[in-house]
């Protein structure tokens, strides 16, 4: 009996040992980052690009990659969502039942993709419309990476709007069109919102899929035809290099990524459940 | 003014199904697209040739993909040992022992450590992981693990299997937990109490009983972080050393497939088939994802059928 009891006790905490582990990586990770960051931490990292020499340990900051990495990420946002709401609406108002888990396989499959295959992929297709890596390129590459996230996310609180909703919009002879935008968008419409941003923060942070396709540049993008940096890869170059002042611009770089995905996943959380207060239940 | 309606009606249902196939078939399209730009070597120096030709050596032509798919095979397998055990427990604790409160702060947490950048785990790995590896776990196996197949080394720099597949572990972690959770919560309540009445202990209803039941879901947890990990770039990259040389001990460097494209990728105009070459492994790598994707929908469906 008491053996049995003991099992049972050392199982509990084993449990919770391993939970508790979960929780310390975590809280390694982000104090590590936040600490060798804020030591690189400068208003010139912020907002000044990057000088002659810089790479070799010479004055300057990321303000290119700042402003790279945001362009890219909400254009490549703003360009998932006009794929993505028109195919969560249609899957849940039009499509025929074996038409819509056809497609929902297939972007099951695709939300499996690794980004570095969409990095090659958008190489691929780079070369085959003559484009350069640059800000367009990388922005529809990050765009394509989004977009099974994306419809994921919004198509989860779709299929939550009551089936009694959309009756009796069209028993006041309203068309599927006229639904699928009044009733099932407006009632989905905190679930956009939080799917935007979470997918904004896994675009913002991927580096295989613009590796090729963004290019990398000193300079702020002023065309969409133009390379543009981004923060990841920022990080990933000056970490290469063998100066320690450059590594040390790469942590502070790594904390403003960090700081923006977990601003994105923040507000999320919160416009989300603001926003969940207007619908229908 | 009806006639309008129905005609927004009809071309938005057109315009809206446009973007439905474009989503649908882009999967397709990629498959296509790397199947057609790789086909080039894989005519010239045969499928069988790529995938278990031992040579990569691009300058004579030589594209074998055996040591980088080693590489990942390595990282990967050690990554999942790793996770799994404790991925498994911590689910266990979530959906067995605590209550709303922890749970309400576990979750949120869980979440956070998926939406950290791969680059970020990169770069906590340069600065944890390898030195820890390098400075204290790498001497202490070279003093007393030497006689050990796969453990043993004689020097390491840190940048090895090893750190790639702790990094990876972290990485995964947060999928493997939610699914597992999920589907122990899925386990009818009834089931656990008709054992509990029958006088078993927590620990024992928890394995003989919700395990038992809960296993292809367990499975299928697993297979997703596998597929996961196979295609994880960045972080693996910065910490795994990139040597293409059959490992032998975790404190090897490797350099697996996706490390191999993104270092490569973009400097091998100038070499007849490299480009070829890099895609074949970027179709590889779907492939191989694809075939771990689908294997952990069978096994959620199965577990779905099985917990009704």
């Amino acid at each position: 009996m008491t053996k049995r009891k003991l099992n049972n006790i050392i199982f509990k905490s084993l449990t919770f040992g391993a939970a508790g582990l979960l929780v310390i990586i975590l809280v390694a990770i982000l104090s590590v980052i936040t600490i060798k960051g804020m030591k690189a931490m400068s208003w010139e990292l912020i907002t000044s690009i990057p000088s002659g020499g810089f790479y070799l340990g010479g004055k300057g900051g990321i303000a290119n990659a700042i402003v790279g990495s945001l362009y890219l990420g909400i254009g490549a946002t703003i360009l998932a969502l006009i794929v993505s709401i028109p195919t969560v609406l249609y899957l849940r108002v039009y499509a025929a039942h074996w038409f819509a888990s056809i497609i929902r396989t297939l972007l099951d499959i695709l939300w499996g993709v690794p980004s570095i295959v969409f990095g090659a992929f958008g190489f691929a297709l780079m070369i085959l419309l003559g484009m350069k890596a640059s800000l367009l390129a990388g922005t529809i590459t990050v765009a394509l990476f989004e977009l099974p996230i994306m419809i994921r996310s919004i198509d989860e609180v779709v299929k939550m709007v009551p089936h009694e909703l959309e009756e009796v919009s069209y028993a006041l002879g309203a068309t599927r069109f006229e639904t699928a935008v009044k009733v099932i968008f407006r009632q989905s419409l905190p679930g956009v919102v939080t799917g935007s941003l979470l997918a904004f923060g896994r675009g913002i942070g991927d580096a295989a899929s613009v590796l090729f396709t963004a290019g990398f540049t000193d300079n702020i993008p002023h065309s969409p035809m133009d390379a543009a940096a981004t923060l990841p890869l920022a990080i990933f170059f000056q970490l290469g290099t063998p100066f320690d002042e450059v590594r040390q611009r790469a942590y502070g770089a790594a904390l403003i990524l960090m700081i923006l995905v977990l601003a994105a996943s923040l507000l999320a959380r919160l416009l989300g459940a603001k926003f969940n207060r207007y619908t229908v239940k | 003014m009806q006639l309008r309606r129905k005609i927004t009606d009809f071309i938005a249902a057109n315009a809206m199904l446009l973007a439905t196939i474009f989503s649908g078939l882009l999967v397709v399209s990629i498959g296509g697209a790397l199947l057609f730009r790789a086909w080039p070597l894989l005519a010239a120096n045969g499928i069988f040739n790529v995938i278990f030709g031992a040579q990569w050596s691009p300058s004579n032509g030589l594209f074998g993909l055996k040591p980088f798919i080693i590489g990942t095979l390595w990282v990967t397998g050690l990554a999942i040992i790793l996770a799994v055990p404790a991925c498994v427990l911590a689910a266990i604790f979530l959906a067995e022992y605590a209550g709303p409160k922890t749970r309400g702060i576990i979750k949120p947490l869980i979440d956070l450590l998926s939406g950290i950048p791969s680059v970020i785990y990169g770069v906590w790995g340069v600065l944890v992981v390898v030195p820890f590896i390098a400075d204290i776990l790498g001497p202490y196996a070279a003093k007393h693990w030497h006689n050990i197949p796969i453990i043993s080394t004689d020097y390491t720099t840190g940048f090895s299997i090893l750190a790639g597949a702790v990094v990876l572990a972290i990485m995964i972690a947060p999928v493997i937990i939610t699914v597992a959770d999920e589907v122990l919560r899925a386990v009818p309540r009834e089931v656990r109490e008709v054992s509990f009445a029958l006088g078993a202990t927590h620990f024992e209803t928890i394995t003989r009983v919700v395990i038992r039941k809960a296993l292809p879901g367990l499975i299928a947890a697993v297979v997703m972080g596998v597929s996961r990990a196979l295609g994880e770039t960045m972080a693996v990259l910065m910490v795994v050393g990139n040597v293409p040389l059959t490992p032998k001990s975790i404190f090897d460097p490797a350099y697996p497939l996706p490390a191999l494209i993104a270092n490569n990728y973009g400097e091998m105009m100038s070499i007849p088939l490299y480009d070829s070459a890099l895609l074949a492994a970027a179709l590889f790598l779907l492939l191989i994802v694809l075939v771990f994707n689908l294997l952990a929908r069978a096994a959620l469906n199965h577990a779905i059928k099985r917990a009704a």
